[in-house]
């Protein structure tokens, strides 16, 4: 897009009288309802995510081909049952993690380093509200993440034992990982330079890729590191989803508690240090 | 409203052991255009952004609209609009959503689509931020700037990167701001902005005031010859065929040849005959004054007269 290609040439505004345009300036200030500033936030975080290609392809695009590719080949040994069975639970709770965590903390670093973070706290929108709409742009994308996994899940043959208070623990196991996840990337983003954030939300979500129980049980671990594995947020979320989806019983308070302590810490944490500019 | 749009009194800024801002003091009108004008780095954009309560103050009192920028922040942010001197927007942001969501904050925003067409900026509405020409980036700033119908709004070097006609463009929206009875507040450091601008100007250097007031004031009613030479000439004799008060200085002029300017403290004193002695003396010292012209000084003349010529870092 060049400056001569514009339907109306900056060179053709020249010379207006500016009385003209009175009207259309006259000082009329005022900030719209909170509710209705969350909401185009909301709106414009949500496009902004789905929009990103390298982001698409780390919530989307990944944990589909990693359910589907190893629920038709026995390449990974995920335990007994059904493979899908196995696998779903684990790659539910990893894509979770890539909203609420790596994109989320990319996505902030970035924002904060060009300013965008700064710009908006000039704006009416307040930082609760700003904060807010973050969380629900989130919660959209893991809607939309959830419902194409479930679907390709099912559609690969997979039968989770759910119950109403089954479905009741899950939604409160993925609320509280979003929460605990989210706290985290923000404190990254908030304190980090963007480029080291970019980093180390890759790094992590390799690494809890590998070590978070997300493609087989961290029960098939050394008891040592099995015991290290269970405190983080990613083992709690994927041991709980797998004890409701798999077994049919409810996950024990520990996994729970382990998400509440990490949103906690990460939530204390971001809101002392983190830094707008 | 009878309180002043901006008022600053002996604002103080350090960052470390460098002090930006030196008991800094000014006042802007509410409904007219006040450009604080000063090389890089002489505390304009510090004042600025303390002003807009993105900084705190480690010294002195600053109000806007009456009210403190930090304390009273949420209440000021509807009524103050901002242009940062760059960024601001996500790359991925395309220019017309991004302007309506800015719109979306305010009660009674000005419609986005006309105000893009206002600045020329209609057909990259659907392009993303990052493939904005620097030029397209800036008037897309400065139109987040003034959606919300604000009473007051700071631009922060509103035409760096501009070309000709986006400057003029930018001008021109100053211009319809002021008439509609928005204080604007603007930081450049060019001279023909503020002059053309302005209300009132404010010359800052190394974190003080060091001048104020209308371009009118500031530049006088002094005029002054100016011509160039080929070859170096005796300035002394020329001064001594002048009338009592006059000065003659030098500079090196563009190409290398020699540019002479004579100046008077009497403005009455500078008139034909003046010129005449001029060229008369020009005339008996054999030399042709190339580019001989009467002027009116320029902000740009009392600028460099206050900050000196000396490139800064």
């Amino acid at each position: 897009m060049t400056e001569h290609t514009s339907s109306t040439p900056a060179a053709a505004l020249v010379g207006r009288s500016a009385d003209g345009d009175a009207d259309l300036f006259r000082p009329d200030p005022g900030a719209a309802p909170t509710w209705r500033m969350v909401a185009a936030q909301a709106g414009m975080e949500l496009r902004i995510m789905l929009r990103h290609g390298e982001q698409f392809l780390l919530t989307m695009v990944i944990p589909v081909l990693l359910l589907v590719g190893f629920s038709l080949t026995s390449v990974l040994d995920v335990g007994g049952g059904a493979r899908v069975d196995a696998l779903t639970p684990g790659v539910l709770a990893l894509a979770v993690m890539s909203t609420s965590f790596t994109g989320l903390a990319i996505g902030t670093g970035f924002e904060r380093r060009y300013g965008v973070l700064k710009r908006l706290g000039a704006t009416p929108l307040s930082r609760f509200g700003l904060l807010a709409a973050k969380t629900l742009a989130v919660l959209g994308v893991q809607a939309i993440q959830v419902t194409v996994l479930c679907v390709v899940g099912l559609l690969l043959g997979w039968s989770p034992s759910l119950d109403p208070v089954g479905a009741v623990a899950v939604l409160a196991l993925l609320l509280l990982a979003t929460a605990a996840f989210s706290s985290l990337a923000l404190l990254m983003a908030g304190t980090l330079r963007a480029e080291a954030t970019l980093a180390g939300a890759n790094l992590v979500y390799v690494l809890m890729l590998g070590m978070g129980g997300v493609l087989f049980p961290t029960s098939s671990f050394p008891g040592p590191l099995e015991q290290a594995v269970s405190v983080l947020p990613i083992t709690a979320l994927t041991s709980g989803l797998r004890t409701v989806l798999v077994d049919g019983s409810l996950p024990g308070i520990a996994a729970f508690a382990v998400l509440a302590v990490w949103a906690a810490v990460g939530a204390l944490l971001a809101s002392r240090l983190f830094r707008w500019e | 409203m009878d309180t002043a749009a901006v008022e600053v009194v002996d604002l103080v800024k350090r960052y470390g052991t460098t002090t930006a801002v030196t008991d800094l003091t000014f006042t802007a009108r509410r409904g007219a255009v006040t450009a604080l004008l000063g090389p890089n780095g002489a505390g304009k954009t510090s004042t600025i952004e303390i002003c807009e309560g993105f900084r705190r103050a480690d010294g002195g009192r600053v109000r806007v609209l009456g009210m403190d920028p930090v304390a009273d922040a949420s209440a000021l942010k509807p009524r103050v609009g901002v242009m940062p001197q760059s960024g601001g927007v996500p790359t991925g942001a395309r220019a017309g959503e991004w302007l309506r969501l800015m719109a979306s904050f305010h009660a009674r925003p000005i419609d986005p689509d006309l105000l893009l067409e206002r600045l020329g900026l209609t057909s990259a509405a659907a392009t993303p931020f990052r493939r904005l020409s620097g030029g397209q980036q800036q008037r897309l700033s400065l139109a987040c700037a003034v959606v919300g119908r604000p009473e007051l709004v700071f631009l922060d070097e509103p035409t760096a990167g501009l070309d000709p006609q986006a400057r003029m463009a930018t001008w021109d929206l100053v211009a319809s701001l002021r008439a509609a009875g928005v204080a604007v507040i603007l930081t450049t450091h060019h001279m023909d902005e503020a002059e053309r601008l302005a209300d009132h100007v404010i010359v800052v250097d190394r974190g003080s005031v060091v001048a104020e007031g209308s371009p009118r004031e500031l530049t006088g009613e002094r005029r002054e010859v100016r011509f160039a030479a080929a070859e170096p000439l005796d300035a002394e004799a020329l001064r001594a065929a002048l009338p009592e008060g006059s000065r003659v200085g030098s500079a090196t002029a563009v190409g290398g040849g020699h540019e002479y300017v004579i100046s008077t403290d009497d403005p009455d004193a500078l008139g034909p005959e003046f010129l005449a002695t001029v060229t008369a003396w020009c005339a008996s010292a054999g030399i042709l004054a190339e580019d001989l012209r009467v002027r009116r000084r320029t902000l740009e003349d009392v600028f460099l007269e206050l900050t000196g010529r000396e490139l800064r870092d």
